[in-house]
């Protein structure tokens, strides 16, 4: 029966993207559309071509099997960017929220910086690094920063006060309050912060590849529109998509280990 | 000397106006001693309880624990609190053994202890259980587990089981005196609840409120071991009149 359930209710999702998709087939495939949307059996082609290459022959199309590349140039830029973020947005978030010095010293800062849009940062992060990796991972980890820092500080600060209380007198001191307390405490806000950190995560790296640098999914997507490839746009749009929506799953995965007493406690 | 000297402790909180919660209190506990601190909620119970572990100084007075000056917490005063305050992401084992891990013992130094601790709150079979997956009352078993472990002379009790139904709650007092009678730790218990105090107490100190003053010490007479019988007996019923005079003073 719950089997039954989920059927229908995989049934019911499907219902909307299905019309969407035989409507843009049926409208795009009209001639006075031709060149302006491509149908979606043509971004498939488009895709199957930019994934595996053509058979035969030289051929003027430059998106022959080379989105494996791309996709990994992207990931690779996500992942270390987004990795300093983290490794410095988790440590800095629990000092500010847990000490006040820490507080006066940092929240300022980040508060000032942060309401410059992280596009804004693009000319000056390029005239800084070049047109190289380090610009594109600068911003990458510029948008992932904000999130983690600004959660992660929110969940330092909201610990239990008698959880305080009690590792105080079961002889804790500062540091242990802060590794064995506080980080544990704020786990939940930190993982909030890492998703939606990743998130933008991913904007940033389609942003800074169409401008700050030569490879990418974000460097395809501007370069194919300049030539009118519109399949491989859309290609790319959806393939961005997937990226961020398994990385995301990643961390929810990893969510689900660590916080095994905060689902219960949801239950 | 006594486990707990308290002279002319004075706490006044910094408000418009300034609220004055303790005034002029004066106890003495013996090693060894079971009282009650009695009285309605706000009446500064827990203020002073809190002042007595150390996580909130006084204004004035002197305030002595085995004969040295309360300045912040420590593994001498264990404090059960009311809601057990337990940590969500560790088990029961973790949870009882936090406080001899964290100051660095050896796990064959507290293994044994923390065991034998477990097994006289009844817990033996939940190491792995989490927080969550407990009732109140386990909690709270969990909570005095832990401060047993810790080895501390002296427990602070804050309404631990004002949030219990009565049937559990009964339970977990008899768990206590059992607990008590075993070990002779000093217990300092926060309750509002008169039938609790005479269960429990050797003393009973009534408090009034606004400001926080101690009354007249009430010795409890009824023998030890007490049981439910005791809790229902004529002898009982009077000192329950009796208290019931002084709080409505």
């Amino acid at each position: 029966m719950k089997n039954l359930g989920r059927l229908k209710q995989l049934l019911l999702g499907a219902v909307v993207p299905v019309a969407v998709l035989v409507f843009w087939q049926i409208a795009g495939s009209r001639p006075d559309m031709a060149g302006i949307v491509p149908t979606p059996l043509a971004v498939l082609e488009g895709w199957k071509t930019w994934v595996f290459g053509a058979s035969g022959g030289m051929s003027l199309n430059a998106y022959q099997g080379t989105w494996l590349s791309n996709v990994q140039y992207s990931g690779m830029r996500v992942m270390q960017g987004f990795a300093l973020a983290a490794l410095l947005g988790v440590p800095l978030g629990l000092i500010i929220g847990w000490s006040r010095l820490g507080s006066s010293l940092f929240d300022p800062v980040i508060q000032g910086l942060r309401p410059i849009p992280i596009t804004a940062w693009l000319p000056f992060s390029i005239a800084l690094f070049g047109i190289r990796d380090m610009g594109s991972i600068f911003l990458i980890f510029l948008g992932g920063f904000y999130a983690i820092v600004v959660n992660t500080t929110q969940g330092a600060r909201d610990v239990e006060r008698n959880l305080m209380r009690a590792a105080m007198m079961m002889g804790a001191t500062r540091g242990q309050l802060l590794r064995r307390v506080v980080f544990p405490s704020a786990m939940p806000s930190i993982f909030t912060g890492l998703r939606i950190g990743l998130g933008i995560s991913w904007t940033a790296v389609i942003v800074s590849e169409m401008v700050a640098v030569k490879s990418g999914l974000g460097y395809v997507l501007w370069d194919a529109y300049y030539v009118g490839r519109m399949d491989i746009v859309l290609a790319d749009m959806v393939s961005i998509g997937i990226m961020g929506y398994l990385s995301d799953r990643l961390i929810v995965f990893a969510e689900q280990r660590v916080l095994r007493w905060r689902i219960l406690q949801n239950h | 000397m006594s486990a707990i000297k308290i002279e002319k402790l004075d706490k006044t909180y910094p408000a418009q106006p300034p609220v004055h919660a303790l005034d002029r209190i004066d106890l003495e506990v013996e090693a060894g001693e079971f009282v009650a601190l009695l009285g309605p909620s706000g009446c500064g119970k827990s203020t002073l309880l809190n002042l007595v572990a150390g996580f909130e100084q006084a204004s004035s007075g002197s305030l002595m624990v085995h004969g040295k000056a309360v300045e912040k917490p420590g593994p001498d005063r264990g404090v059960v609190f009311q809601e057990a305050a337990l940590f969500p992401w560790l088990n029961v084992w973790e949870n009882v053994i936090f406080g001899p891990k964290t100051q660095g013992l050896k796990a064959s130094d507290y293994e044994a202890r923390a065991n034998e601790m477990l097994h006289i709150v009844g817990l033996s079979d939940f190491k792995k259980h989490l927080p969550v997956q407990l009732s109140g009352g386990m909690r709270q078993r969990v909570g005095i587990a832990r401060i047993l472990t810790l080895g501390s002379k002296v427990l602070l009790m804050d309404e631990p089981f004002g949030a219990l139904d009565a049937q559990t709650r009964l339970t977990m007092q008899e768990l206590l005196l059992g607990v008590w009678q075993q070990l002779k730790p000093t217990i300092v218990f926060v309750t509002h609840d008169i039938d609790e105090a005479l269960f429990l107490a050797d003393t009973i100190y009534v408090m009034s409120a606004r400001p926080g003053r101690l009354q007249t010490p009430i010795s409890v007479p009824l023998a030890r071991s007490r049981s439910i019988e005791e809790a229902t007996s004529e002898s009982f019923n009077a000192m329950k009149r009796e208290i019931l005079r002084q709080i409505r003073h």
